[in-house]
């Protein structure tokens, strides 16, 4: 395997003026900077809908408290929803797999580079199109600003009679345009992985992560679609006078529910698969272990991908099925959690017996496993429909999925920033706040989504903008939002070890974490062109081979 | 192109779902057993442009452009004739027998589901007179045929939709 590059350094080239350098970045069709362009977007937003929780959380931090309008909340929960799925966590799978998968799998760019710079900018102009409806949304009719029909906008919410003004269009046409943007970036990932890898890795000898990003873009493709059709309906309705959602003309409400969770349960998968992708390449590095069943982990995410796309009725339990349709969604539904569980009990493996160390890609990888595990867990309670009817519009289900969004999704990401911080920026990241940060948002986030869990088993609907006293549920709310203190804390220090590292943190050099994929063969930042000779790879450890000439993996594996 | 045609293929499952949910759904008429002919004609039409533009890609391969050129346009105009054929059943439908695409829940996913097929028959036919105006100016040359191989398994793509959208709306939905 060859990696000679041919230096380059930052002072060797005379700065130049701003605008120019500005220029670059926004007409690049480089994979990094658009990775990079993608991650800083979805940073930006995790702020603005952090901000909306936090509006939320005030509000109900008390019984009868009158923080906001009933009518601003509903905007709260709306925006908050939709912006994180749609303009947080895609962008930041879809940034990490552009930076990361030519890198891995030693190729020079994307397949299509002009695509996935369209796409990225569609994704963008998607997310502005939603924040400009609180200045445009009211329209010529002077109701509501943002929209206010919850982030799957069920019918007839989205009617025309019950959404006067354009904040509902400005929703849909939203996710209309970041879906056509997810596409193009799902084709792109997936060619890339099929046409460009580099002599000798095969798809057998690719890192997991690669495996998981062409499992997260085939099912962003498949899933994705559906939902851009569903949204192409609801204009035709609002805008043509269509029927397809329109009760009152024999239209159906509940086949817009099946339409936007068949797009809706695959998407909990396409977020959570790069989260497990994450896990898979830094549990091993910092436990000094090869991963435990490498075949298994591969079948077992493919698997994952195939039963997602059969499950989505279980969001519609308390809608009413038939019980052959309630029977069929139940049995799926438990049948994900096997794939699942083999999963974390290959991670488990991985770390038995190995010389783990605790840096703080580690640390946060250890708490998704944790918190994932109880997630998933509470998952398979509301798998069971009984359960669900009971629970399905409480609290006790938005505790369920913030745990595994946030303590399985963002904490998998936040290891990820950590682990490949040096790579993308050439610095080390402060290892002091690291851990400062893991630590305020393990405890808030335990206090926020551990206690939510209460008030909803106490009978708490969820959407409610305030409650009465004396249910059993002021003291648990009020844990609930001193917890966010605690979240926004980690935030901003999380932040603040971003800036300062960038600026002041130890030089990296190429490996520092002493890793075996082919992204650390680069230099950090790596060239603009990654590999100045492709490299030829004999296993699924290549750096490790390159170190290790006596004892190489390739004399080993089959 | 492949990805491209398994996401176009996801949404257009979403219309065909939603046509065949609402078939003897509709409040009031016309009904499409009361309005709709099947357009055989205009099937056969677009069903032989497949055949023809892969003729075209063929010739191309052998670099035989005269041959290629006429095969092209033939296919162009096949298209043609179906687009046409199209917008005179939708000038019957909305002048004659009253259905717009707020009449009733037919229109709504008849329009919807024959319009998202005429469109992609739209965008394939712009595709394919951008390489025949190239190919008149002389540059499309036999180092394009990988390329006109992708626009052409759009086309067939197309077409097969129509074999979907045929049967569910002239045969099943009647």
């Amino acid at each position: 395997m060859t990696t000679a590059s041919i230096p380059w350094m930052q002072s060797d080239v005379a700065r130049r003026p701003l605008v120019e350098r500005l220029h670059d970045w926004v007409t690049t069709v480089d994979h990094k900077r658009l990775g990079i362009l993608y991650v800083v977007y979805a940073l930006v937003l995790l702020v603005v809908a952090g901000i909306e929780a936090a509006i939320m959380r005030i509000q109900l931090m008390a019984p009868h408290n009158d923080f906001v309008s009933p009518q601003v909340f509903n905007r709260m929960f709306t925006m908050h929803g939709t912006t994180m799925i749609f303009f947080v966590a895609m962008p930041l799978v879809f940034g990490f797999a552009n930076y990361l998968v030519p890198l891995m799998i030693g190729a020079r760019d994307m397949a299509f580079p002009r695509l996935n710079a369209f796409s990225f900018w569609l994704t963008a102009f998607g997310g502005v199109l939603l924040h400009f409806s609180f200045l445009g949304g009211s329209g010529l009719y002077g109701a509501g600003t943002a929209p206010d029909v919850g982030w799957f906008a069920y019918a007839p919410l989205t009617a025309k009679t019950f959404s006067p003004g354009h904040s509902t269009d400005y929703w849909t046409l939203a996710l209309l345009v970041s879906g056509f943007g997810s596409i193009g970036t799902a084709i792109n990932i997936l060619t890339t992985i099929l046409c460009l890898r580099c002599p000798g890795m095969t798809l057998g000898r690719m890192p997991l992560f690669a495996w998981l990003s062409l499992t997260m873009a085939g099912l962003v493709i498949l899933a994705v679609s559906p939902l851009s059709a569903a949204q192409m309906m609801l204009l035709v309705d609002r805008y043509l006078g269509g029927h397809f959602f329109d009760t009152q003309a024999g239209g159906s409400a509940v086949i817009w529910m099946h339409f936007f969770w068949v797009f809706g349960h695959p998407e909990v998968y396409v977020l959570v698969i790069p989260a497990f992708a994450v896990v898979s390449e830094i549990i091993p590095v910092f436990s000094r272990k090869p991963i435990f069943g490498y075949p298994v982990m591969v079948a077992a995410t493919v698997c994952i991908g195939f039963i997602s796309m059969s499950v989505w009725a279980h969001h519609m339990f308390t809608v009413g099925m038939s019980p052959a349709a309630n029977g069929f969604f139940v049995l799926s539904t438990m049948a994900i959690a096997v794939p699942t569980g083999i999963k974390i009990f290959n991670w488990l493996a991985t770390m038995w017996g190995g010389t783990i160390q605790f840096r703080t890609p580690m640390l946060f990888c250890t708490g998704f496993l944790f918190q994932f595990l109880i997630g998933g867990l509470t998952g398979v309670m509301l798998a069971c429909a009984p359960f669900d009817w009971q629970l399905g519009g409480s609290y006790f289900l938005v505790a369920h999925f913030h745990y595994v969004i946030v303590g399985a999704i963002l904490f998998a990401l936040f290891g990820g920033f950590y682990y490949w911080f040096p790579k993308v920026s050439g610095r080390m990241c402060s290892e002091t706040l690291g851990k400062l940060h893991f630590w305020l948002f393990l405890i808030g986030f335990h206090l926020t989504f551990d206690c939510m869990h209460v008030p909803g088993i106490l009978g708490m609907p969820r959407r409610i903008y305030t409650y009465e006293p004396g249910r059993g549920w002021d003291a648990w709310n009020l844990w609930v939002t001193i917890g966010v203190v605690f979240q926004g804390l980690g935030t901003l220090v999380f932040v603040g070890n971003l800036v300062w590292s960038y600026f002041e943190g130890d030089r990296a050099g190429s490996d520092p974490w002493d890793a075996w994929t082919l992204e650390w063969s680069t230099e950090s930042p790596p060239p603009v062109y990654n590999f100045a000779a492709l490299p030829v790879v004999r296993s699924r450890r290549p750096l490790w081979d390159l170190k290790h000439p006596e004892d190489p993996d390739w004399k080993y594996e089959q | 192109m492949y990805g491209l045609i398994a996401a176009e293929a996801a949404i257009f499952t979403i219309f065909v779902v939603a046509y065949l949910f609402y078939v003897g759904k509709s409040l009031v008429g016309p009904l499409p057993n009361e309005v709709l002919h099947a357009p055989v004609f205009l099937t056969i039409c677009l069903l032989s442009s497949s055949l023809t533009i892969h003729r075209a890609v063929a010739a191309l391969r052998r670099a035989r452009m005269r041959t290629f050129e006429l095969w092209w346009a033939f296919t162009i105009a096949l298209g043609a004739v179906f687009l046409g054929g199209t917008a005179r059943e939708w000038h019957h439908l909305i002048y004659d027998q009253g259905l717009t695409i707020r009449t009733n829940l037919f229109g709504t996913s008849y329009y919807s589901l024959v319009g998202l097929h005429a469109f992609h028959v739209t965008v394939g036919l712009l595709g394919l007179l951008t390489v025949l105006l190239l190919g008149l100016g002389g540059r499309v040359g036999q180092e394009h045929t990988e390329r006109l191989d992708v626009l052409s398994l759009y086309w067939h793509f197309v077409d097969a939709v129509w074999i979907v959208v045929f049967t569910v709306v002239y045969v099943i939905g009647r």
